[in-house]
């Protein structure tokens, strides 16, 4: 038998002969032979990808931000892509990971979109988080059953039935979790520390305001530009909150937020690696 | 020899617009057992007379339960009630996996709309012959719909559907406003049974084996009383056989005549349905 990777399993060329794949493929002839040299295969690893989204709770709401960048690798090849998609009227949806599989999400998130005006009614039960969250997880898990995923994590943000806040979170293995401060990828190690320090437990996210949490993201971008070779300095914030007198809900989308107050004053000092003076 | 020809198959219009085998189909539930429903604030309630084929046999199922917010009454075929509540669970289930909500019922409603008027405009199908009453309780309240073969869906306080369902919708239309005021659901069903009981021909009355009463509504999940269990509900009503019965009240006639008088104006007009075609219905 032949160990290669390539011809895994087929019987050896040096004692049978070369391999026929007509053989194999009699009744498929359309397939071209060089396509069965290798086995199928689906998404190996993502190709233009976005780095952190990050998220929390607050008293009455929601924020959540994500830069613009799409990386080719390590080029920051493209420095325009949105990734907070506005779902409804009260869910924003951040998606990290790679970008073609965000645009095919967007796609499925329109045609929800529409299906739900569709079948309009009037007021009430209208889509919401968490049934977006909950499309959304059915849809990974199916793909990466299928061994085929999308590969994306995706954190959901919005309201739930009871009008108290929603943040949840699902990704390419279908994983979901929730918690009141919430990141993915680079953004899990950098900046959910600076935002549990805010919220030190779950249920902390009621003691915490607008202004609060909002500095604590600005806060955690900063902190993330500064690290993540991958990241930008333009990004988005959405801040969905409930006005608790009037019971009406804002969905602000801040399209145009820059890091600020950045700190290189200190660079100039550092000289050399050890020994080196002057 | 008098022949229509404008009725072999649901694509083909009449010269006065009318599509016969929809209408043939609407026939089908006129022959099947009558179903009532009424609504309240908060509750809605199905009451369905059971048929039996003879006196051995058992009695035709009326009331099928969707969802534990939903459930249906049907009147006409059973078969084709089967499909459609079949159709029904998959919409609701599909809903709770996929988006972790029950389904609304405008929505369910709508989705076997949708499936019954395709049969109207296709050819080598024919139309649902079955009506249905659809109960159901979501975040928007109580909701009562009719469903009908031609795809059209109304939403209503009270409705009844099948054989002599006019004597039940008159009782409904005299007691509308008291019915919409019921916070108790026990009134509800009374008022159910009195006008399912006006349905009731000569020499029938509501018994535990033929009648069966359904509720939903808030904090109340889709609950079905068949057999046994619905007698608590019979023993509240002052009489289970039909006023006509009881005593010679003409209230009731002029509503049958009213109902006689409206088919025969319809035959009139050259739709020769086939009067003595008996069809295979719920009974």
């Amino acid at each position: 038998m032949n160990h290669d990777p390539y011809s895994w399993g087929r019987p050896s060329n040096d004692t049978y002969g070369p391999y026929n794949y007509k053989i194999a493929h009699a009744n498929n002839n359309q397939v071209e032979q060089t396509t069965h040299n290798f086995p199928k295969m689906n998404t190996q690893q993502p190709i233009i990808t976005g780095t952190s989204v990050i998220a929390s709770k607050f008293k009455n709401g929601v924020i959540m931000a994500a830069d613009h960048v799409g990386s080719y690798g390590s080029l920051l090849r493209f420095n325009n892509i949105e990734r907070l998609i506005k779902v409804g009227k009260e869910t924003v949806v951040g998606i990290s990971g790679d970008i073609s599989d965000l645009q095919y999400i967007v796609r499925l998130l329109d045609e929800l979109e529409i299906d739900e005006e569709v079948y309009d009614n009037d007021g009430g039960e209208y889509l919401r988080a968490p049934n977006v969250h909950e499309y959304l997880s059915r849809v990974l898990y199916n793909r990466r059953s299928k061994m085929n995923p999308l590969w994306n994590a995706i954190i959901v943000g919005g309201f739930n039935k009871d009008r108290t806040p929603f943040l949840k979170y699902v990704d390419l293995l279908g994983v979901t979790y929730h918690a009141s401060t919430m990141a993915t990828g680079f953004g899990s190690h950098l900046a959910i520390p600076l935002l549990r320090n805010l919220i030190p437990e779950d249920k902390d996210y009621v003691k915490v305001d607008e202004q609060q949490v909002s500095k604590a993201v600005e806060d955690s971008m900063r902190v993330l530009f500064y690290r993540d070779a991958r990241s930008g300095e333009n990004y988005s914030v959405v801040i969905i909150k409930l006005d608790e007198n009037t019971g009406e809900l804002s969905f602000q989308f801040i399209k145009d937020a820059k890091v600020q107050n950045q700190s290189w004053k200190f660079a100039g000092d550092i000289r050399g690696y050890g020994s080196s003076q002057q | 020899m008098f022949r229509n020809n404008y009725d072999n198959d649901s694509v083909t219009y009449s010269p006065t617009g009318r599509l016969f085998q929809v209408e043939y189909a609407l026939e089908a539930i006129k022959q099947g057992s009558a179903a009532v429903g009424l609504t309240s604030n908060d509750y809605v309630v199905l009451v369905a007379l059971k048929r039996n084929a003879e006196e051995l046999g058992s009695y035709q199922k009326k009331i099928i339960k969707i969802d534990d917010h939903m459930g249906v009454a049907l009147a006409g075929l059973a078969p084709d009630a089967r499909v459609l509540s079949n159709f029904l669970r998959k919409q609701a289930m599909q809903c709770k996996m996929v988006f972790n909500r029950p389904i609304q019922t405008y929505k369910a409603v709508l989705s076997i709309a949708d499936k019954a008027q395709e049969n109207t405009q296709s050819y080598g199908s024919r139309p649902y012959g079955v009506g249905l009453l659809i109960a159901g309780y979501d975040e928007t309240g109580a909701h009562l719909f009719e469903f009908q073969p031609s795809g059209s869906v109304l939403e209503y306080f009270g409705a009844a559907i099948g054989a002599r369902s006019q004597a039940a919708r008159t009782y409904l239309e005299r007691n509308l406003e008291e019915i919409k005021k019921c916070d108790d659901v026990e009134k509800l069903v009374l008022h159910g049974l009195y006008a399912l009981r006006d349905t009731l021909s000569q020499d029938v009355e509501l018994t535990f084996k033929n009648t069966s009463v359904s509720i939903v509504g808030k904090d109340q999940s889709f609950v079905s009383y068949d057999d046994e269990n619905v007698q608590q509900w019979l023993d509240k009503l002052d009489s289970v056989s039909n006023a006509r019965n009881r005593d010679g009240d003409d209230d009731e006639d002029g509503d049958e005549q009213e109902e006689g008088n409206a088919t025969q104006a319809q035959e009139g007009e050259g739709t020769e349905a086939p009067a003595e075609d008996r069809m295979e219905t719920d009974e």
